[in-house]
């Protein structure tokens, strides 16, 4: 690679003026020279002889006169098998090695490999000499933890190719040769387990794209039920501080059924980094009966990590979840905060002094956002099998105020809304997604019917308690008292749920479609009191009991068989049918 | 030697402009003029012209003055005898002690690698009610108290410094009001806390610019005590100063203004500073507690609004007391699970309820007629507030408990309150229901 020096003529925060002689790529990188040390950095915009660049790290101390190496090569991830488990910073710097070599502090210009050169994986080759292949076909495999994880053909290659050779079985590192393959025009290519991708750009090495239905179970109960998420789908959690995004965030990630989740945290706080970082290795995957850990990667840019990286570490996430994508497994991306990742793009565009939009976001905001979803995807392969990419985003709305550009944004382009409320989260309902103003366009896990029917209970509940506002309750008939008190009952039982208890924390499908049905089936009960307290009471103590049952083990649920708790199940369940026959109106 | 430059090319705000080569971005430098010396930090670089703004502010600067460029950011000195000591946001003695040169540490430095640091484990007792049951403060926590300004949330932070088991206190005050500044230092000593406090003050008199040190200058020093295993409280008073700082010096440099006027990078600005709050993997930690207040006690002002986002949790500190609703810890779920068993649910219930209290106030005013299920809600609402939520409060954890427990039974049946049933055989006390019992047979 011929040498591409540029020279510094301005430094503003972290964008910096270079002029430049010979040809310079948009989106290359480059290296800042500062003493000994190299700062990454990548080229955002080129005016004249002059290219400005944004500079992934603090950069105090730069002069002007001061070097620039251009790279010629685009901002790229690493990818390959030993990607899992992994701590990444947003430039997919591993942070427990860099830890090991700095210390405490994060320190600018290191650089380690993403992945570890030494470490051999036992290669079975899957292809054989004079097979056609093309760009992400399988050549082999190697475990990764509970995966098997496939070598392809590298993404980049276009057309047609032979296979000439492939290594036998054995152990290799990332960079021995696995497979020689011949081109169409006679061009050798060496394929290694290592391959490299830029970031900005999709992997679209499948058949076809697909239209998602099947539903992704996240086991919070006002999600699959209300507003479900599907495989290869997309969705948003905008909130208010405090309403408890990554709390929900987090649960996902320990709960839902998907092979692999990849957290990005990209510009919130390091403390919930942390938890997850140190509480998945303790915890199973009542799957696998391994380590949470095992299928989940953490890429982190935390909020006082440099802000380019910031902008960066959402691609950085996205692209490895699409390669694991590429080997038929089903892929969760959740993204902590998108909000902090738009607030990137517009510190960089006012350095550019672009002409600002609304709130000074740049104009180009809705496009991106746009294309980062239109990432996700469910795909059938080459070979036939399918493989998905479920993104959900957070999105921290300035004020709480669901109008602003970001939130306005996204909306536009997932297919499922979960609007955290200030309100429910005030008043202690967790999870605090509002069970009126959010929607999904994919389907159910439980009867349509039935959940029209229940969201027909809680808007008419809510009516009836706005009025009681308004008319107090000795200006509301028994009838649309014991309407409210029914959609209270609902939302204290179903909607909400307990982070806190074992059982209750996650619900499978299956006891939420048996839970909801005889829920269902009491709100469809025509009940008859006497007055409204005593309809008031009635309902506490039905939510009591039925608070219980949230949290007795449901047979066959999965969990440690106990008979005690089964039992008590059981006893819940018919105290509950008892307490409703007592006060069924069968008139 | 360095080289010294005595044409200023603009003046503009606390910014100058002056032409120069070999500068560093962020370099200091020393801003001779016949007012005086003042420190000035580079904060851009545009070929050959340099623009650095005066800790002093740019007030009687003329064109000819000297500047005289450093080669080195923004240092402090650190060391054991800070402790005991005032000094201004740039560093300089306040008190009449002597200056302190050794050992120069860099502030404003690296963030910490996630990897080495640790989940929270420790509570933060306070003796307030309503932090330790309801919004438990925990080491190594960020939590800004937000405010209007009228509010006695000075002494609140006073009070938690010193009721706190903490090894070092920092107090950061950027435009404090002098008489605040007094009774922080005043009240530290009487209760003699002031030999394990340093304090970088600023008041409302000083220049802005060294408003905008503040912060950094005091978690440098922060960070030095904690990577020596100490457990080190950052009271910060208060961050919106800060934050009208930022925009003070954005606007001189027309940047392009994002919300009412602040910087676009407001939110990584104050981030910059909360997450220096850390609980280190053998060492020791820092928790932060910062005063925002809310202009017009508007929590969706752009300085409350995005602090929230940063910090774990906030108190709401309104009409004297700490609001329960808006108020949160984030960490709290950390300890409360090992205090005591009944923690939780006694936290969730009493809120719950008192939330319907405030329900039946609005009911109340409105004229309509209460039910009994209501007057139980009064009843109940009317001790919470005097008995827990009044910040005059002052006792431990389990006791508060107990208090929640005795005023749940004297207001409520169990099955009213949705507490499991397991921990109303265990916790719910007894005598009130007995008690109950001759007033039923009386009837």
């Amino acid at each position: 690679m011929s040498e591409n020096i540029g020279r510094i003529v301005g430094v503003n925060g972290n964008l910096l003026t270079v002029e430049f002689d010979s040809p310079v790529t948009q989106n290359e990188v480059g290296f800042a020279t500062l003493g000994d040390l190299k700062l990454k950095s990548e080229v955002i915009r080129i005016r004249g002889q002059r290219a400005e660049l944004q500079v992934f790290e603090d950069t105090t101390g730069l002069k002007v006169g001061d070097q620039v190496e251009f790279t010629g090569n685009l901002l790229a991830v690493e990818l390959g098998p030993g990607l899992l488990t992994q701590i990444y910073d947003g430039l997919q710097n591993p942070l427990p090695a860099l830890a090991e070599k700095c210390g405490f502090f994060l320190q600018r210009g290191t650089y380690l490999d993403s992945l570890d050169r030494q470490r051999k994986w036992a290669f079975t080759p899957s292809a054989k000499k004079g097979d056609t292949v093309q760009a992400g076909d399988k050549l082999g495999n190697v475990p990764e933890g509970i995966f098997e994880h496939r070598i392809m053909v590298p993404f980049s290659l276009h057309g047609k190719h032979t296979v000439e050779e492939v290594a036998a079985k054995g152990e290799y590192t990332l960079e021995d040769v696995v497979a020689r393959l011949k081109g169409e025009h006679g061009e050798a290519v060496e394929v290694r387990m290592l391959q490299r991708w830029p970031v900005k750009f999709p992997i679209k090495a499948y058949a076809e794209r697909l239209r998602p239905v099947e539903p992704l179970i996240t086991k919070v109960r006002i999600v699959d039920t209300f507003f479900p998420v599907a495989r290869g789908g997309t969705y948003c959690i905008p909130g208010p501080f405090g309403a408890g995004k990554t709390v929900l965030q987090q649960i996902t990630s320990r709960y839902a059924e998907v092979d692999i989740v990849i957290i990005a945290a990209c510009g919130e706080r390091a403390g919930e980094v942390v938890e997850t970082l140190r509480e998945f290795p303790e915890l199973t995957d009542p799957r696998t009966g391994k380590s949470l850990m095992e299928r989940t990667l953490i890429i982190c840019n935390t909020s006082s990590m440099p802000v380019a990286a910031r902008e960066a570490s959402v691609y950085t996430a996205v692209t490895i979840a699409e390669y694991y994508r590429q080997m038929g497994l089903n892929v969760l991306l959740l993204a902590d905060s998108t909000s902090r990742w738009a607030q990137a793009l517009r510190e960089v565009s006012g350095r550019l002094e672009e002409i600002p939009g609304e709130e000074a976001f740049p104009a180009y905001l809705e496009s991106v956002i746009a294309a980062f979803y239109e990432r996700g995807g469910l795909v059938k392969l080459r070979d036939g099998s399918t493989g998905s990419v479920t993104i959900g985003g957070t999105v921290s709305p300035a004020g709480g105020n669901f109008e602003e550009p970001v939130t306005q944004s996204t909306l536009k382009v997932v297919g499922a809304f979960h609007g955290l409320s200030r309100e429910r989260s005030d008043a202690r309902r967790y999870p605090a997604i509002h069970p009126l103003e959010s929607w999904s366009k994919y389907p159910s896990v439980v009867d349509d019917e039935d959940v029209r029917f229940a969201r027909q209970g809680l808007r008419h509940g809510n009516e009836v308690g706005q009025m009681m506002k308004v008319v107090g309750e000795e200006g509301t008939s028994l009838d649309d008292f014991i309407v409210y008190l029914k959609a209270e009952y609902l939302d204290a039982v179903y909607l909400q749920q307990d982070a806190f208890n074992a059982v209750d924390a996650a619900t499978p499908a299956a006891r939420q479609q048996y839970v909801f049905g005889r829920l269902v089936k009491i709100l469809r009960t025509k009940m008859s009191f006497d007055d409204k307290d005593a309809a008031r009471k009635f309902f506490q103590a039905l939510t009591q009991v039925t608070k219980d049952w949230n949290r007795a083990p449901m047979p066959g649920d999965g969990k440690t068989a106990d008979a005690e708790g089964e039992k008590q199940f059981k006893d819940l369940e018919a105290r509950i049918e008892k307490m409703v026959e007592e006060v069924t109106d069968y008139a | 030697m360095h080289k010294i430059y005595r044409r200023i090319e603009q003046i503009a705000g606390n910014v100058i402009t002056v032409e120069a080569s070999g500068v560093a971005y962020r370099e200091l430098a020393q801003v001779t003029s016949h007012r005086g010396t003042s420190l000035a930090q580079v904060i851009r670089l545009d070929g050959e012209r340099v623009s650095l703004q005066v800790f002093a502010g740019s007030r009687g600067i003329a064109t000819d003055a000297q500047v005289r460029f450093l080669g080195h950011p923004m240092q402090t000195s650190f060391s054991e005898a800070l402790l005991g000591r005032v000094f201004t946001g740039s560093g300089t003695p306040r008190d009449k002690g002597p200056p302190i040169a050794e050992n120069m540490i860099n502030i404003g430095g690296p963030s910490v690698n996630p990897a080495k640091r640790i989940i929270p484990r420790h509570m933060v007792r306070t003796g307030i009610p309503m932090i330790d049951v309801f919004n438990t403060l925990v080491e190594s926590q960020k939590l800004p108290v937000f405010s209007v300004a009228g509010e006695p949330y000075n002494p609140l932070l006073a009070r938690i410094a010193l009721q706190a088991e903490v090894d070092i206190i920092i107090l950061g005050g950027m435009g404090l009001k002098h008489d605040d500044y007094l009774f922080f230092r005043d009240y530290l000593e009487e209760h003699g806390a002031l030999a394990r406090a340093v304090l970088f003050v600023h008041t409302a008199a000083d220049p802005t610019v060294e408003c905008l040190m503040v912060p950094d200058i005091s978690l440098a020093v922060a960070e030095q005590f904690a990577l020596q295993n100490k457990r080190v409280l950052v009271l910060l008073t208060d961050m919106t100063n800060f934050a009208d700082a930022l925009k003070e010096i954005a606007i001189t440099m027309e940047q392009i203004p994002s919300n009412r006027g602040y910087p676009g990078d407001l939110y990584s600005q104050l981030a910059a500073r909360y997450e220096k709050a850390v609980d280190f993997d053998t060492a020791g930690s820092i928790t932060i507690l910062a005063v925002t207040t809310m202009p017009g006690d508007d929590v969706t002002h752009p300085v409350p609004d995005n602090t929230g986002y940063i910090t774990e949790g906030q108190f709401y500190l309104r009409n004297g007391r700490i609001e329960p609703f808006g108020s949160l810890s984030r960490l709290k779920q950390l300890v409360n699970n090992r205090t005591r068993e009944d923690h939780r649910t006694i936290m969730n219930t009493m809120i719950q309820l008192y939330a319907g209290y405030k329900e039946t106030l609005e009911k109340q005013a409105m004229g309509f007629r209460m039910s009994a299920w209501d007057r139980k809600l009064l009843k109940y609402g009317e001790r919470f507030e005097k008995e827990l939520m009044d910040l005059s409060v002052n006792i431990p954890l389990e006791e508060a408990l107990d208090l929640g427990w005795r005023i749940l039974a004297d207001c409520f049946e169990p099955a009213e309150t949705g507490v499991p049933t397991a921990l109303v055989k265990k916790f719910w006390p007894k005598a009130a229901a007995e008690a109950e019992e001759p007033v039923a047979v009386a009837k």
